[in-house]
């Protein structure tokens, strides 16, 4: 039976990131390929000038191969969270399903509709009446990204509800404690001001390629002026916005953190490690530096994550075993914590059954933040819930070595583009680029580079916070729902072949249009 | 009443407007399933397609707006049919999947598997979609093999499920009763009726309006013939109703009925619909364009207050039946009040929505205007 569970939860949670990762391959560039042709045909819309209205047409058409699987894979995911993972959608839908179906009635529609003008509206409304289509099909994926990041912004950092034994699941309390939530602003800004990073790589590697063939040298480089400045200018954001989001996942995710930087025992001026070759883990003795080599800047860490080089840093076994005099608790005490807040919910249930109205009462109480029994139980029990659920303290630990290359991977990719966008800008704009035939290519070869560590940066996000779908509340093995594993194996696989087969034929087609350039057909 | 009760009822409206608006939207696919009998050559087919493309994103819309909403609105249905029929809703979800890709890539440079591959997933998931559609709605009436246990987690060991389905075809079982596959078999004309209707109103080519509006009467005969099976099947049995007071479930003879007796405007809405639904069919069979306004605002009219009387005047909207008091009512299955409020909120904005909507439907449907060509 628990390895009927297990199998199951290990299936639908490669089901989801399956999904997930095949969804991210489309979504950053559509989040900011939008704003950049949103921009180009601003400026044609000023200017008049031909050029950029045949610029901004050949990114849009682009844009069109890249938008349809964007939407069924989002469809296919929005599901998930019923046919995969049933009893959490019970457990939070009160809070979860809110922004999602915000985001449909605000944002999706909002989105969808204006395309449709985009695409179909150059002769049948007005410039300005396009131009407007184009800004809100925009501003609508953007918005539509909000919803989303919030509802994932919530399962990290439970914020803005209480929970309601009566119905056993959690409930809103403050929508703009869940809207602006620090994590969720975070998330948000820096979600989308990667996506405006890559999508930019994306214009200056194609146009590049035409740069290196000979080809649309006007288009490329006009193309390359915008990118190479939105691009400079959303990689700085990003990485302002990445810092903010460390000092944060530092203060609520300290396991994550510390799994970013294999940070196995704490201390204070903690370094950050830019590079590192690690050692298996089982290996280490205690106070051995977890890598083979590496190169750290010291106090870096501590300085990032509390704003000070000689503040203390939790290892991961400092979180595991507590440390009493920095205020840790163990996770052996917080399981013991977790499982008595499951047996008052059991005690509610037996009550509930018997009928018992005194007792109903009486442990009602614990559940209401406005009375002081109440508040100590919820501050010092039922915050640790989901820790009631796990079998070993080792659950707690996620896997170290992904989540430490992934977040090397997003981070120096990150500071990469930094210098790229410079240079590419700067000899652009003195119109050497062309001449500079390694740095072409070098901007070819980042567009996959650049994809890899967008989805780098969602598997430290995703795989950091394991085992929790929500942070300290519910462990995914509780979340999943009751279907065979073999069920949820033969999904998984209908799924890895059909995206698969999906993003060949995408990859063809946009390699072909991008072959036959801005005048060549859109259909055969 | 209540506000938590008011809420619960206006949240099951827009839920009701969601999937009546959702079913109309499938006349793409029902244009799709047309396609191998309405168009003869390739120039044809394109036309056919190019007339439903941008259309397919709204049905994809109103299918992400109608799960969400549900979602948030009513999570342990969410949970309970979802994640119980999940076999039905991965197919479905699977079916969209292709169809979008087919509109996307069918046709394009370097497609990969050529345009009969494409039109193959449009054949097949015209038909399919609506199927299963209405095979699984069809259950809100019929009911699913379910149990609920809201404190399955009240344990930290063994089952913690808060919903167990009782078959082990998760929501393939659903064939088997008739009136689901009947539903189902609805809708599929249904779509095919509308798409003939949407065809009559956007192609101009008179040999294509021609063979859709033939096309139209036998579409509309064979779902009056499934629709009528489904309807007769469900008004003539016993539906589940639920004690205001207790929550207590129990069967009810001739529920369905009851409740239009019982909810006149709803009954007034179903025979307003069945009556513009009817004045469609007829205004199709002459090939007027206008026969979708009648057909269209018919079939949303009709689906709407099915779906009222499926989950108002305390109804068990999605019974149990593995044990009957696991059945989901709007108010054992709703969510909290203040969420149910904040987004009633947000769901203002629905009007703004439909202006829109209707703006750029009404733009890209223009004739081109050469002097703005770009």
């Amino acid at each position: 039976m628990i390895t009927d569970i297990m199998q199951t939860v290990e299936w639908s949670r490669a089901q989801f990131a399956l999904t997930a990762m095949y969804h991210w391959c489309f979504v950053p560039l559509t989040l900011g390929l939008l704003v950049l042709i949103a921009v180009m045909e601003s400026v044609w819309y000023r200017t008049g000038d031909a050029r950029w209205l045949r610029t901004t047409k050949f990114w849009m058409r682009l844009f069109g191969v890249n938008f349809a699987v964007g939407v069924a894979t989002g469809l296919v995911l929005e599901f998930e969270f019923g046919t995969n993972w049933s009893n959490y959608s019970h457990f939070v839908g009160d809070i979860f399903g809110a922004p999602l179906a915000i985001e449909g009635i605000v944002a999706f529609f909002l989105e969808t509709t204006f395309l449709a003008v985009m695409f179909f509206g150059w002769d049948r409304v007005s410039r300005g009446a396009h131009l407007t289509a184009t800004w809100l099909t925009a501003v609508g994926a953007a918005v539509s990204a909000l919803w989303i990041l919030v509802a994932n912004a919530w399962m990290q950092y439970p914020a803005g509800c209480t929970f309601d034994p009566e119905h056993v699941r959690f409930e809103m309390t403050s929508f703009t404690d869940v809207l602006f939530s620090p994590v969720a602003i975070n998330k948000f800004t820096h979600t989308l001001l990667s996506s405006f990073a890559l999508a930019a790589v994306f214009v200056t590697g194609v146009s590049a390629w035409y740069l290196l063939r000979g080809r649309e040298r006007d288009m490329a480089r006009r193309s390359i002026a915008l990118a190479a400045a939105f691009g400079f200018a959303a990689a700085v954001l990003t990485a302002t916005t990445g810092d903010r989001s460390g000092a944060v996942v530092a203060r609520v995710q300290p396991m994550k953190l510390a799994a970013m930087e294999a940070l196995y025992d704490g201390r204070t001026e903690a370094p950050l490690t830019v590079f590192g070759l690690l050692k298996p883990a089982s290996r280490l003795a205690p106070g051995e530096k977890p890598y083979r080599f590496g190169f750290e800047v010291p106090g870096l860490l501590s300085a990032m994550s509390f704003r000070d080089t000689k503040a203390y840093v939790p290892g991961i076994n400092d979180l595991l075993a507590g440390d009493a005099a920095r205020g840790l608790l163990s996770a052996a005490e917080k399981m013991r914590r977790g499982r008595e807040a499951v047996a008052v919910l059991a005690r509610y249930r037996d009550a509930r059954r018997a009928g018992d109205g005194a007792e109903l009462a009486r442990l009602g109480a614990l559940f209401n933040p406005a009375t002081p029994d109440g508040r100590a139980f919820l501050d010092e029990y039922f915050a640790y819930l989901g820790y009631g659920y796990l079998r070993s303290e080792q659950e707690l630990v996620p896997c170290v070595p992904l989540v430490f290359y992934a977040f090397r991977v997003m981070v120096g990719v990150g500071v990469l583009l930094l210098l790229f966008f410079a240079a590419v800008w700067h000899l652009n704009r003195r119109d050497r680029l062309a001449r500079h035939r390694w740095l072409l290519r070098t901007a070819v070869a980042a567009v996959p580079l650049t994809y890899l560590a967008s989805q780098a940066g969602w598997v430290v996000a995703e795989v950091g916070r394991q085992p929790w779908a929500i942070q300290n509340l519910m462990p995914v093995r509780v979340g999943v729902t009751d279907v065979p594993p073999t069920s949820v194996g033969v999904t998984f696989g209908l799924f890895v072949v059909l995206f698969t087969l999906l993003l060949a034929a995408e990859l063809c087609i946009m390699f072909r249009q991008i072959e036959r350039g801005p005048d060549g057909p859109e259909k055969d | 009443m209540d506000t938590l009760v008011f809420l619960q009822h206006y949240w099951w409206f827009l839920i009701a407007l969601l999937g009546a608006v959702l079913v109309f939207l499938l006349f793409v696919q029902g244009g799709q399933g047309l396609l191998p009998q309405l168009a003869r050559s390739e120039a044809e087919r394109t036309a056919l397609l190019a007339s439903l493309d941008h259309k397919w994103e709204l049905t994809f819309t109103t299918l992400v707006v109608f799960g969400g909403a549900f979602f948030a609105s009513f999570p342990l249905f969410y949970a309970v049919s979802f994640g119980g029929a999940c076999y039905v809703w991965l197919a479905l979800l699977l079916l969209f999947v292709m169809q979008a890709a087919a509109f996307g890539f069918r046709g394009r440079e370097g497609s990969l598997y050529g345009r009969r591959t494409y039109d193959a997933v449009l054949a097949v998931g015209g038909t399919g979609s609506p199927f299963l559609l209405g095979t699984a709605l069809g259950t809100l009436f019929t009911g699913a093999p379910f149990v609920v246990n809201r404190f399955g987690m009240a344990r930290t060991d063994g089952d913690l499920f808060i919903a167990r389905w009782t078959s082990p075809w998760h929501g393939l079982e659903a064939l088997a009763d008739y009136r689901n596959a009947a539903l189902g078999l609805a809708l599929v004309f249904l779509s095919r009726l509308l798409a003939c209707h949407y065809f009559l109103s956007a192609v101009a080519d008179p040999a294509l309006r021609e063979r859709a509006r033939r096309r139209s009467l036998p579409a509309a005969a064979l779902f009056l013939a499934a629709f009528g099976l489904f309807f007769a099947g469900v008004a003539s049995a016993a539906g589940y109703g639920a004690d205001p007071a207790t929550g207590t479930v129990s069967l009810v003879e001739g529920k369905l009925l009851l409740n239009l007796r019982q909810m006149p405007l709803a009954a007034v809405l179903a025979a307003g619909g069945v009556a513009a639904l009817a004045w469609g069919v007829a205004a199709g069979a002459r090939g007027s364009r206008r026969a979708l306004w009648a057909s269209g605002a018919g079939s949303v009219a009709t689906v709407l207050a099915l779906l009222l009387a499926a989950g108002w005047n305390d109804t068990a909207y999605y019974p149990s039946l593995s044990d009957m008091q696991s059945s989901l009512t709007i108010r054992n299955s709703s969510s909290s009040r203040f969420t149910l409020r904040v987004m009633a909120v947000v769901s203002l904005l629905l009007p703004v929505v439909a202006g829109y909507v209707a703006y750029a439907w009404r733009a890209v449907a223009r004739p081109p205007r050469p002097h703005d060509a770009a």
